[in-house]
């Protein structure tokens, strides 16, 4: 038998034994690069009674799963999964791992990185291998997101990114998939543990940027809080969510959770509308693989017109006023 | 009394950057260096609490000469100790050696006064966005780690305990943990306070150390800069833009045209 090459990884993120999104998108961006280098595409399951979650694992594209379970894992905390992430990865030497680039992700992939000794690239924007040197090339967004910058890490193993939702989309579910499930076992106690959670407060209503349909976003031209309300209306009467600049969120107007670009969130919807948005860099990659953006503003050199497909120079409050009109009047029997 | 260390970065007032757009560099000139306001809000924080329960507050930051200004402007946060890392084997560190530095300097302070019951970061340094080094220095220094902490619910410095707010996606995890524990810190941790004019007069006298890479701490010179650095940098480059649609001016089509075009689109792609 010849030795097989070192494999793909992807760190798979659940939520009450729901699998996130995110980590069916890493599945198929995974399976491309395990399909460059010739090795086998991995999944790492971790938690508690999620056994059964590893079928559904193969159908997108996960060829091993390794799977570690222990009441200890029953929430995430950074220690736990990280010396248990690190174990594995420490025994089977992939050569690459992909983490969700969420809160949780970025919380396990910096341990896990000090722990291996290896680079840490985050939030890219793109993955490919150059097959001759077997090298990931890493690119994401450098000099506060002016300029692209594409990261190797030569002499250290595993390679580790973290990648964000929806920057790949999620690979086509295969049927009756089957692979192999390698379970582990790890010596954890409760009692060795120095956090707890000890209560939760959950989230009234959880803002689903990432993968709303349309989104109505609004920058500073927008004004204030007004402006946002009416946007609010707009995206309501669409089925959407509503999405803002990183100026508008420090000035006030809107929760970080709305900010889409690069410290914000990356978003694809079907129709992205941009509400007096200048369109700097560091917005537009979050937004530009939106299928269409129509957006208003009233200078003509702004620069989100160089990404519209329907851009209007004008004043955003008359078009939006009218289109809430428009929609109501329409639907009014 | 409470012994807190504070670990901030001075980074560029980025939302003023500006690229030349024939050579594609950075223009640098006249782009001011703030304190990372992530830091900020821990060094609030760590100022509420010597207030509170006293104490000492230490401060560290790893960067070039002038970063000694962040650590005056620290110092009004009533900061009793600040150390600069700075030489040029420490420039161009990527997390992994910020982290093996910024450590390795942690545990030379507790080595020669006492161990800190409290690491406070922020969530993340504005100018790379990658909130990794917290988590890096907690694992290097094996002490456990809260991310994203929004509110310091209770502090008991005789259990040494404390009880967190976290903020997750879902909601709002409440943690308990053993002190020494590091916290990174968001925005809501605590309002800014107004530094009295007290505490800056005896701001300036607080005189930052400035430790290099020989003195007084022996650093492994394959872990720090860009040596130690896993990650490089193949090539730069400018992003390129998608294709450029339709421009309408409103006034020129008219209101009502334009808006029958939006909804036209938005009933093209199924939306209304
Ligand atoms: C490291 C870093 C990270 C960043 N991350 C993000 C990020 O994640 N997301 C983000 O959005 N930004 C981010 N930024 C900030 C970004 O560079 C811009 O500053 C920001 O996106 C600009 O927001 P804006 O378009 O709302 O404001 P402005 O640039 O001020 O633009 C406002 C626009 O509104 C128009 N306008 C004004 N009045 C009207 C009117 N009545 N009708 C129509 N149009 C009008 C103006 O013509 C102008 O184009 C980041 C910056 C840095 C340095
Ligand atoms: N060079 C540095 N010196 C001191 N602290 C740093 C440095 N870089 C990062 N930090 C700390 O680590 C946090 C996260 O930074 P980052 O991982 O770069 O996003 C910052 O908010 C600081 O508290």
């Amino acid at each position: 038998m010849t030795k097989e090459n070192p494999e793909v990884w992807v760190f798979v993120e659940e939520i009450n034994s729901q699998i996130k999104p995110v980590s069916l998108e890493l599945l198929g961006i995974g399976k491309k690069l395990a399909t460059d280098l010739e090795t086998k595409l991995g999944a790492i399951l971790i938690g508690y009674r999620i056994k059964n979650l590893a079928s559904e694992l193969f159908s997108y594209g996960a060829e091993k799963v390794y799977l570690v379970e222990h009441p200890v894992l029953s929430y995430y905390r950074h220690e736990p999964f990280r010396d248990t992430l690190a174990y594995l990865a420490f025994k089977y030497k992939p050569d690459i791992l992909l983490v969700p680039a969420t809160p949780l992700g970025r919380d396990l992939a910096g341990g896990v990185a000090t722990c291996l000794e290896t680079g840490l690239t985050a939030d890219v924007t793109e993955l490919a291998i150059d097959k001759e040197k077997r090298l990931l090339l890493v690119t994401r967004p450098a000099y506060s997101g002016n300029l692209m910058a594409t990261i190797i890490c030569p002499e250290h193993r595993p390679q580790i990114t973290t990648v964000r939702p929806r920057v790949f989309s999620i690979p086509e579910k295969r049927k009756q998939a089957k692979g192999e499930l390698i379970e582990e076992k790890i010596d954890l106690k409760e009692e060795n543990l120095r956090t707890q959670r000890i209560g939760f407060i959950p989230k009234e209503r959880v803002v689903n940027l990432e993968y709303a349909e349309v989104i109505v976003a609004g920058g500073k031209g927008v004004g204030g809080k007004e402006g946002f309300s009416l946007l609010q209306e707009l995206a309501k009467l669409l089925n959407g969510e509503v999405g803002a600049s990183r100026l508008a969120v420090s000035a006030g107007w809107i929760s970080h959770e709305h900010q889409v670009g690069q410290t914000g969130k990356t978003v694809r919807p079907k129709v992205y509308l941009a509400f007096g948005i200048s369109g700097k860099i560091q917005h537009r990659v979050g937004m530009q693989n939106s299928d269409l953006i129509i957006a208003v503003n009233k200078d003509p050199s702004a620069e989100i017109f160089q990404i519209a497909d329907l851009g209007i120079v004008g004043d955003w409050k008359k078009v939006c006023v009218a289109l809430i009109e428009k929609i109501k009047r329409e639907r009014k029997p | 009394m409470l012994n807190l260390l504070v670990s901030i970065k001075q980074v560029p007032d980025t939302t003023n950057i500006r690229i030349n757009p024939e050579t594609g560099t950075l223009i640098r000139e006249g782009v001011p260096a703030i304190i990372n306001p992530y830091d900020i809000y821990a060094l609030s924080l760590a100022n509420f609490l010597k207030l509170r329960y006293g104490g000492k507050i230490t401060v560290i930051t790893m960067g070039p000469p002038q970063a000694v200004s962040a650590l005056r402007e620290a110092a009004e946060f009533s900061a009793d100790k600040l150390i600069l890392l700075c030489d040029q084997k420490f420039a161009g560190a990527d997390t992994l050696a910020t982290s093996y530095t910024l450590a390795t300097t942690i545990k030379y302070l507790e080595q020669i006064d006492k161990p800190f019951d409290l690491y406070l970061f922020g969530k993340q340094a504005i100018d790379g966005d990658t909130a990794q080094v917290g988590p890096g220095v907690a694992t290097r220094l094996g002490v456990p780690i809260i991310t994203y902490v929004i509110r310091l619910e209770k502090l008991d410095p005789k259990k040494r305990e404390i009880i967190v707010h976290k903020k997750v996606e879902e909601g709002i995890e409440v943690i308990k943990a053993k002190l020494p524990v590091l916290i990174t810190c968001e925005k809501e941790v605590v309002s800014v306070p107004f530094s009295p004019v007290t505490e800056i007069i005896r701001a300036n006298k607080v005189n930052p150390e400035i430790f290099s890479f020989k003195e007084p701490i022996s650093f492994d010179s394959d872990k720090v800069g860009l040596k130690g650095s896993p990650t490089r940098v193949h090539r730069v480059f400018t992003p390129e833009l998608r294709t450029r649609g339709k421009i309408l001016n409103l006034e020129e089509e008219g209101l009502e045209k334009v808006i029958n075009l939006i909804v036209e689109i938005l009933k093209e792609k199924g939306i209304l």
